[in-house]
């Protein structure tokens, strides 16, 4: 077992400051945040390989123990080039609001603020409709319906009681 | 019986097109095809109600033992007869119902014929969850013929709401249904109910008790009991063909085929009587109470068929020899007389427009035949001989006579029969008043204007009603049809002999029954006008409609609540939120734990000692980048933390990673001011006081925990690392000696593979968001810009000294000389650097050498695809940087896209290649060969692997220096997009240009 203390403090910091930054209305904050995550964890990955030790290059004499672990460096390999197109991609992000909007801030989502507004008031399900004594005769809620022809044919009158049936 | 299911489904399926060419006749088409499975039904008696049925069982996936299995029995076999029967006769009715240019009409047809289809699957499934699925076809289908007039507010409404509660009692019964199969250990329905007995008093008698109730609960909604009985009027916005064939001859039966069909074996089950008593009786009195009160005639039946379904629910579910007889006469005398009266229903709201009874008088003066069979229906519904109502409500009075005063009577026995007595009373008089209401001649009101029926509107009903007469005159066969399903009761210890179904019993107690029905029915009808009076006196107790309504929008309200506090829109809550429970749960369980720290902690590694030195450098970087209030300058303190890290890597023994995260700081440096030089330069921080300081607590929290997690869970480790096979395996198996890059390229190359597709991906997506319109992958040269084309001088002085250097420079501009890096003919004079063009000139190539040099000995030393590509786009950049966006499509003249592409098809090609040599995907091989210059010569397959890496970065890095370079150089500059789009626009647009390029470093 070998935990590197120096490297997990590392790690820590950079995670408190990526939070820190990610937990801003400025994109670019943002963008910083994640790239400081990124790092952090990079950290954690490289600090479960143990102590330091040779670089990976194959000699026949050398004890496989004595290299620095080879497999955490090619997931950190992987994880760097991903972070570099997710910064680009970002970047762009960030680019596109500005050209848009002026701005490098992120909004609050307005429909899920009108959403939340809503209120319990529904037409489709609370307005009160006419009791209809007859699916051949014109009555108020017919009368804009000329998709239903009988509405439109039988010219006879009926009436219209408000309110529930029973 | 798949045969016919199959059929009735495949015709549904063609009726639209059927409809298309005959028009509204169409429905008599489809009603040849009920018609026919009539005709076939009948020929079936013989093996129907030989021993067990007829079965039909069609394996569908073993493994799951799920099977298409159909049985068709007594019951299912007289289901099936009022199904298919009433069935073909409302189609016919439809024919003349409907107009030729109704809307919809194609889709309505198909709908109607599959419930029909729906239905006679339903009551032949001999397997619960085929059972289940023939149910909710029918409740879907009701949905969507109840809102037929998707115009109407109300038939919209209404058709939800209904589908609302049968759904859920729906669900409650799949539920129950499951339970069922488990407990029996088989999903089917015969074995299941042979089992009955065992299953109830074994060890999951509980379960089975209580899935009974959830079954039950199902059919409770299905058949609109109370307190689920209100969906039905509301039904009623449905055309009435429909309501005569759903809502009162089949769909509504589906509760009570579901009660008949288990009778016989649970009907003893703890909760059953209860339920099927309690809720039939409320039902059958509230319904025929309400029915009393309405004024629409559609609705007088509506609450009427509540009523009847309530009443079938009781004698159904008794569970005795003599009650199922009279139940199934009853649902069959139903089935006919109700559906009948529905269709006359609409034939009066079809030629007068009206069901108001207060607007209808006369009617029976101007149609009497119509008058006649709405008599004949109604007189059966009231249960007047010699009617087929009569003769089954007679049978039913019997069963409840013997059962409520018996000698092994229960206590509410007689309480059980004066409710029927009463119900029957109810019916009697509502039926009077439905008479009444539609024909009757009112003083005062003026003669409904009515028009001439034609017979063949009239046939449906009048067929049905002489069938009631059929029934009634002569019960024999409908009394052989049921008897066999009765004597599956017979075996009861306190069974009664089932009786027969007659005309004349003789006088009975039925009968005296039977004549107070009367007596006080025709008083209640006589007093009609003081009923009402009384009735308008008693408030509405509960209003199941209202209740409906009231809990869907309460569940509206609680739903817009939650979404309000927790969909908030803002990102910094939901980030809060979400990174507060990703520190908050692993550091409780670390402190509920509470474990020793593990062995083996160093603060300083005695191998590399200078680590401590790169980790203050990092920590100071990253809070500087915290700290910073200009935007360039966070953007430089996080570079600082990069260049940190590449540090570290090299200290911890990792040249690989050193490299490369050196390569891709830098480049991520250059992107990052090329992106941002259009915003302000300040960065402030809009987020609250209050905020920061939970910001700071959930930075700091998230940090420390990960440190501890990080502890632990490296503490925890007890296995030898796979990783100590690695060099061995890159060395024998990869042909390499760089283990992390034969491990990108081979041992994982699976994973890589993965990651350069995110990185083709990540590349289109910036080149879109630049773009915006395309991918941009047009490549622009140098020699559509005129000579001397650019110069511009604005801002400075003339005469002054900078003037005088942009009057030199100019000079250049004017070069016809192709020379290599043109930036002297694309590039404003203030924005050049001539040191920068000298220094690319002689590095460029230098870069590209190396970049090359890295790639191919990337398997044996430090280096690879990755790193190599960084390298040539580092070069591209530089080139970019120093002539301009011109120069880089001199530079590059193959557009990123091409690159992104054949990098990864050559990365795909070596994967897939090994496959026809017969390996496996991405093996690799070895080959050595001699060439005269270099000598023996050993080349891993591999590396063409790595080779589509090193492609696929550069179409990366080109993408990024194309979009965030050069398109925004060019947005810079104003150029519109019409002058793009036009031929001759290249020339013109570098004509215009005034000055592009970023300057220089």
């Amino acid at each position: 077992m070998s935990i590197n203390l120096t490297l997990l403090i590392v790690m820590g910091v950079l995670y408190a400051c990526g939070i820190y930054l990610i937990l801003e209305r400025s994109l670019t904050r943002v963008l910083l945040g994640l790239m400081l995550l990124a790092n952090a964890t990079n950290i954690l990955i490289l600090s479960t390989g143990g102590y330091a030790g040779l670089a990976p290059l194959f000699s026949k004499e050398t004890n496989p123990e004595a290299y620095s672990d080879p497999l955490p460096q090619a997931l950190i390999l992987t994880s760097i080039v991903i972070s570099f197109a997710v910064t680009a991609f970002m970047l762009g992000i960030i680019y596109r609001t500005w050209v848009l909007a002026r701005q490098d801030e992120i909004q609050d989502d307005l429909e899920d603020v009108r959403v939340a507004k809503t209120p319990s008031f529904d037409a489709e399900d609370d307005a009160i409709v006419p009791l209809e004594t007859s699916e051949f005769a014109v009555t108020p809620t017919t009368t804009t319906d000329r998709s239903h022809p009988e509405a439109t044919e039988k010219p006879h009158t009926s009436t219209t009681q408000e309110g529930g049936s029973a | 019986m798949i045969t016919v299911l199959a059929i009735t489904f495949v015709a549904a399926t063609v009726a639209p097109l059927i409809f298309r060419k005959l028009g509204r006749n169409a429905f008599y088409v489809l009603a040849a095809v009920p018609a026919a499975a009539f005709v076939w039904l009948l020929f079936q008696y013989e093996s129907a109600y030989s021993t067990g049925g007829i079965e039909e069982i069609l394996p569908w996936i073993p493994t799951l033992k799920l099977e298409l299995a159909f049985r068709m029995d007594p019951l299912a076999w007289v289901m099936s007869l009022l199904i298919l029967g009433v069935g073909s006769l409302v189609l016919v009715y439809c024919a003349r119902y409907f107009k030729d240019k109704d809307p919809d009409l194609g889709g309505f047809g198909a709908q109607l014929l599959a419930f029909a289809g729906a239905m006679f699957g339903l009551v032949t499934s001999d397997d619960l969850l085929m059972l289940f699925i023939f149910w909710e076809l029918t409740t879907i289908l009701s949905y969507l013929l109840i809102g037929y007039a998707r115009t109407r507010l109300a038939a919209r409404r209404s058709a939800l709401q209904a589908l609302m509660v049968t759904t859920a009692g729906g669900l409650a019964m799949l539920v129950g249904l499951i339970i069922l199969g488990q407990a029996a250990g088989t999903y089917r329905i015969s074995t299941i109910l042979d089992q009955a007995g065992s299953l109830m008093a074994g060890p999951m008698q509980g379960a089975v008790a209580a899935a009974v109730v959830l079954v039950l609960a199902g059919a409770v909604t299905k058949s609109a009991l109370v307190p689920f009985h209100f969906w039905l009027p509301g039904a009623m916005a449905a055309p009435t063909p429909v309501s005569a064939y759903l809502h009162a001859a089949a769909m509504v039966k589906a509760g009570i085929y579901i009660v008949a069909r288990l009778a016989p074996g649970f009907a003893e089950s703890q909760f059953w009587l209860p339920v099927v008593l309690g809720l039939g009786l409320a039902t059958m009195l509230v319904g025929g109470y309400r029915a009393l009160r309405q004024t629409d005639i559609k609705l007088i039946l509506a609450y009427g068929t509540v009523s009847q379904l309530g009443f079938l629910t009781m004698v159904v579910g008794l569970g005795r020899p003599d009650a199922a007889l009279a139940g199934l006469g009853l649902l069959l005398a139903h089935g006919l007389f109700k559906a009948a009266l529905f269709l006359v229903v609409g034939i009066i709201d079809h030629q007068s427009g009206t069901r108001d009874i207060r607007k209808l008088s006369g009617v029976f003066r101007s149609s009497r035949a119509l008058g006649v069979v709405a008599a004949i229906a109604a007189a059966s519904m009231a249960g007047v001989p010699p009617l087929a109502g009569f003769v089954a409500k007679e049978s039913v009075f019997e069963a409840f006579v013997h059962y409520g005063t018996g000698h092994d009577a229960p206590v509410w026995g007689i309480w059980i029969l004066v409710g029927l007595v009463v119900g029957s009373i109810l019916t009697f008089a509502y039926s009077a008043r439905f008479m009444w209401g539609a024909f009757a001649t009112k003083p005062g009101v003026e003669p409904t204007p009515f028009k001439p029926i034609k017979p063949a509107f009239l046939a449906a009903p009048a067929i049905l009603s002489l069938l009631t007469i059929a029934y009634g005159v002569w019960p024999v066969p409908v009394d052989t049809w049921i008897q066999p399903y009765a004597a599956l009761f017979a075996d009861r210890p306190d069974a009664v002999d089932a009786g027969h179904l007659a005309l004349w019993h003789g006088v009975t107690p039925a009968l005296g029954l039977t004549a107070i029905t009367f007596a006080a029915g025709a008083a209640m009808f006589y007093g009609r006008n003081l009923v009402a009076r009384a009735q308008g006196l008693v408030p509405d107790w509960v209003d199941g409609d209202r209740a409906y309504q009231n809990t869907i929008g309460a569940l509206d309200d609680i739903a817009v609540w939650v979404t309000g506090r927790t969909q908030r829109g803002s990102l910094y809550f939901y980030l809060a939120v979400i990174l507060t429970v990703a520190f908050a749960v692993p550091a409780t369980a670390l402190i509920m734990a509470n474990k020793p720290l593990p062995e083996g902690i160093y603060f300083i590694d005695p191998n590399s000692p200078l680590q401590i030195v790169a980790g203050a450098g990092i920590v100071v970087g990253a809070l500087a980048a915290v700290r910073a209030n200009k935007r360039f300058l966070a953007v430089l303190m996080v570079s600082v933390t990069g260049y940190g890290i590449a540090l570290m890597f090299a200290l911890q023994g990792a040249p690989d990673l050193a490299l490369t995260q050196m390569l891709v700081e830098t480049i991520v440096l250059v992107a990052f001011v090329l992106a941002m030089r259009s915003l302000p330069a300040e960065l402030r921080d809009r987020t609250g006081g209050r905020l920061r300081v939970i910001r700071v607590i959930i930075g700091a929290a998230f940090g420390i925990t990960m440190i501890f997690v990080a502890i632990y869970a490296m503490g925890a480790r007890v296995a030898t690392p796979v990783s100590l096979d690695f060099p061995r395996l890159a060395y024998e198996g990869g042909g390499g000696l760089n283990v992390v890059n034969v491990t990108l390229v081979d041992i994982r190359a699976w994973d890589t593979f993965g990651e350069i597709s995110v990185l083709a991906i990540a590349a289109t997506g910036v080149a879109s968001l630049i773009f915006v319109r395309s991918r941009g992958d047009r490549i622009k040269t140098s020699e559509a810009v005129p000579e001397g084309s650019v110069g511009r001088r604005t801002g400075v002085e003339r005469g002054s000294r900078a003037d005088a250097t942009l009057a030199v420079a100019k000079k250049f501009t004017g070069v016809t000389r192709d020379a290599w890096l043109v930036a002297g003919r694309t590039l404003a004079p203030e924005r050049r650097s001539i040191i920068f063009e000298v220094v690319t000139r002689l590095i460029f190539h230098s870069m590209i050498v190396f970049s090359l040099y890295l790639l191919l000995a990337g398997h044996n030393l430090p280096g690879g695809g990755f790193a190599g590509g960084l390298t040539a786009g580092l070069a591209l950049t530089i080139r970019y940087l120093a002539g301009g966006r011109f120069e880089l499509s001199e530079a590059a003249t193959v557009s990123a896209g091409t690159l992104l592409g054949t990098g990864l098809a050559t990365a795909a090609a070596s994967g897939v290649v090994p496959l026809f040599l017969g390996g496996q995907v991405f093996q690799s091989a070895i080959i050595e060969f001699w060439l005269p210059v270099f000598g023996n010569i050993k080349f891993v397959t591999s590396t063409i692997f790595d080779i589509g890496v090193y492609i696929v970065v550069v179409g990366l890095a080109l993408d990024v220096l194309r979009s965030l370079g050069a398109e925004i150089d060019e947005h810079f500059e104003g150029q519109n997009s019409l002058a793009e789009e036009d031929a001759g626009g290249l020339a013109q647009e570098a004509a215009e240009s005034a000055a592009s390029g970023k300057g220089t470093a």
